[in-house]
């Protein structure tokens, strides 16, 4: 019995039969989502119908819409129009640091995690991972009802005498980016926390043999070592915080629109510019595609 | 250095703490204030489980229940389609041999998870207004099947992976066929993966609600959905008591799939 030796060697008792095996899923995701989202790109060349839907002549008048600003009539010279560029950079700039505070609440309670015995090991992942497991929905309206203006924190807080008049947080920047930190928590900590349970803490030791200190250890040795855990979950954090709609939408209120909420307006809310809402929408998979392909680009580097 | 443990970093502790409060602290304050007799939503005044009652007997009873066994119904129908689907899947991608198309195959099935969710709604709804299908319960279903594949996929492949080869290939030696290797030999040893993968699907789909939203059409609510519509008009007490007992229906999921995925989990692997 060769195969179970070497422990990664290939099996292949069902090859024969592979194509059926994988048939079902190649064409349920192909049909009802590979297509469609190709379709997408074919929406945003179309004429908008009004009230929704589309018309089918091609046309570049979302992407227009998109970059300039042709005054009321779309006869004005051409301005550039900075309303969804600045909802696009917002996106950016919120879900980069909502990845970077993930990233510094995530790594240390992952690497304290993986440190523990065994048995503790497990407890901890499992209070880590109960939240991700509570429906997203609830848990953006919990965050809403905890920091509203005369919510329970600001109640406590009144009650210590810490603040005298109400915290506004809800509405705020800061409040979207609580419900984002708090909806993918989760994703940073589970990779860093299988790259630091498969690191090896003789070359720490070693370290210190050397007289590093504990945080040059960390700095020269660790992080290298761990960095493509802290790789995978700052993508996991960022690409979902990037389309986010809910944390935005319940607790950014009207003035801190994302890309997520720009999305939805389009298709469930007044705007009804289907067109509009596939560009965006494209707008947004490219960027996330890049991510994904500098991701992918660097892993195979490594491996190489 | 003497002494010198490479494992313990002061403060981590610390961090590891307030990433927890800050994990649960709102699901616990919301839980406390669900038992609120008042119908303020500010003002504790005594403990009473009238918000629960009228979940399930108060104006919108009616609502909640069509939309809780729309969720359900849903959620097992499109995790059962999806663990299948990804079973199959993961026998072809981790036991079918090398093959040209493999991260091709890889990429296709991960593509859910990789598509943000927004952009899946976008697409799925104009799709299904292209051919002309009608938006509603199976509209719905269908696109939860689709986004549920990877997550049922990842848990069932990482546990096949898990496996010897030298299972199947005895029963094989043994005169088995396919089917019977996979049947009697190998799908038992997958169970406890293939029941995480179920589970997973199953809380997901019961979790959306973007996608959910824009491919719904009109009528027709599930929880999330219907949750969503209340809160948009400010939030209520009795929200509040459904929530709650979504949120122990969630914990009371993945502790089963913990208890279970820890189960027989070192015994068939090389």
């Amino acid at each position: 019995m060769a195969a179970g030796i070497g422990g990664r060697t290939v099996s292949s008792a069902f090859a024969p039969i592979r194509l059926w095996l994988l048939l079902p899923s190649w064409v349920v995701i192909g049909f009802f989502l590979l297509i469609p989202v190709l379709l997408i790109l074919v929406y945003s060349f179309l004429t908008k119908e009004f009230r929704g839907g589309v018309i089918w002549d091609f046309t570049l008048a979302a992407y227009d819409q998109f970059l300039f600003d042709r005054g009321l009539f779309g006869d004005d010279p051409p301005t550039i129009q900075w309303t969804y560029i600045t909802i696009f950079v917002r996106s950016i700039l919120q879900a980069a640091v909502a990845t970077v505070l993930c990233l510094l609440i995530g790594f240390p309670t992952a690497w304290y995690i993986a440190t523990r015995a065994a048995r503790m090991r497990s407890i901890w992942l499992f209070l880590v991972t109960v939240p991700y497991w509570v429906n997203l929905l609830i848990r953006t309206v919990s965050m809403k009802f905890l920091i509203r203006e005369n919510g329970p924190l600001n109640e406590f807080l009144l009650a210590l005498g810490i603040i005298d008049s109400p915290l506004e947080i809800i509405n705020t920047d800061i409040a979207v980016q609580l419900g984002l930190f708090y909806s993918y928590l989760p994703f940073m900590v589970l990779p860093i926390y299988a790259a630091v349970e498969r690191y090896n803490f003789a070359l720490s030791e070693a370290g210190a043999d050397l007289y590093a200190g504990r945080w040059t250890i960390m700095r020269e040795i660790v992080l290298p070592v761990v960095k493509p855990g802290i790789i995978a979950g700052c993508i996991l954090v960022f690409v979902p915080s990037l389309g986010a709609f809910l944390a935005p939408d319940l607790l950014g209120g009207a003035k801190n629109f994302m890309i997520g909420s720009l999305i939805e307006e389009q298709f469930k809310g007044q705007a009804g510019n289907w067109p509009f809402g596939a560009a965006s929408s494209m707008i947004l998979l490219s960027m996330v595609l890049v991510v994904l392909f500098f991701y992918a680009r660097g892993q195979a580097r490594e491996q190489v | 250095m003497r002494g010198f443990d490479p494992r313990n970093y002061t403060g981590f502790l610390t961090v590891t703490l307030v990433c927890l409060f800050i994990l649960y602290a709102p699901l616990i304050v919301v839980a406390v204030y669900s038992f609120n007799d008042s119908v303020s939503i500010t003002r504790f005044t005594g403990v009473s489980l009238r918000w629960y009652a009228d979940v399930f007997t108060g104006l919108e009873a009616a609502k909640f229940r069509a939309a809780a066994a729309n969720s359900f119904s849903i959620a097992i129908m499109a995790a059962m389609a999806a663990t299948a689907i990804a079973t199959a899947a993961a026998v072809g991608m981790v036991r079918g041999g090398n093959f040209r198309g493999k991260p091709a195959s890889f990429a296709l099935i991960s593509m859910p998870i990789m598509v943000p969710e927004i952009v899946t709604a976008v697409a799925t709804l104009i799709f299904f207004s292209t051919i002309g299908f009608a938006l509603g319960y199976l509209s719905i279903l269908v696109a939860h099947i689709v986004f549920c594949i990877p997550f049922a996929y990842l848990p069932i492949a990482a546990r096949l992976q898990g496996i010897e080869a030298s299972f199947e290939e005895a029963a094989q030696d043994l005169y088995a066929n396919r089917w019977r290797a996979f049947r009697y030999v190998l799908a038992p040893i997958m169970a406890p993966g293939i029941f995480s993968g179920f589970l997973l699907a199953f809380i997901i789909s019961l979790d959306d609600f973007i996608i959910t939203n824009f491919v719904k059409g009109a009528g027709v609510e599930t929880l999330p959905t219907a949750i969503f519509g209340a809160v948009k008009q400010g939030i209520k007490p009795n929200i509040m008591a459904l929530s709650t007992l979504l949120l122990l229906f969630s914990i009371l999921i993945v502790t089963l799939s913990y208890l279970i995925g820890r189960s027989g989990n070192e015994k068939y692997q090389n």
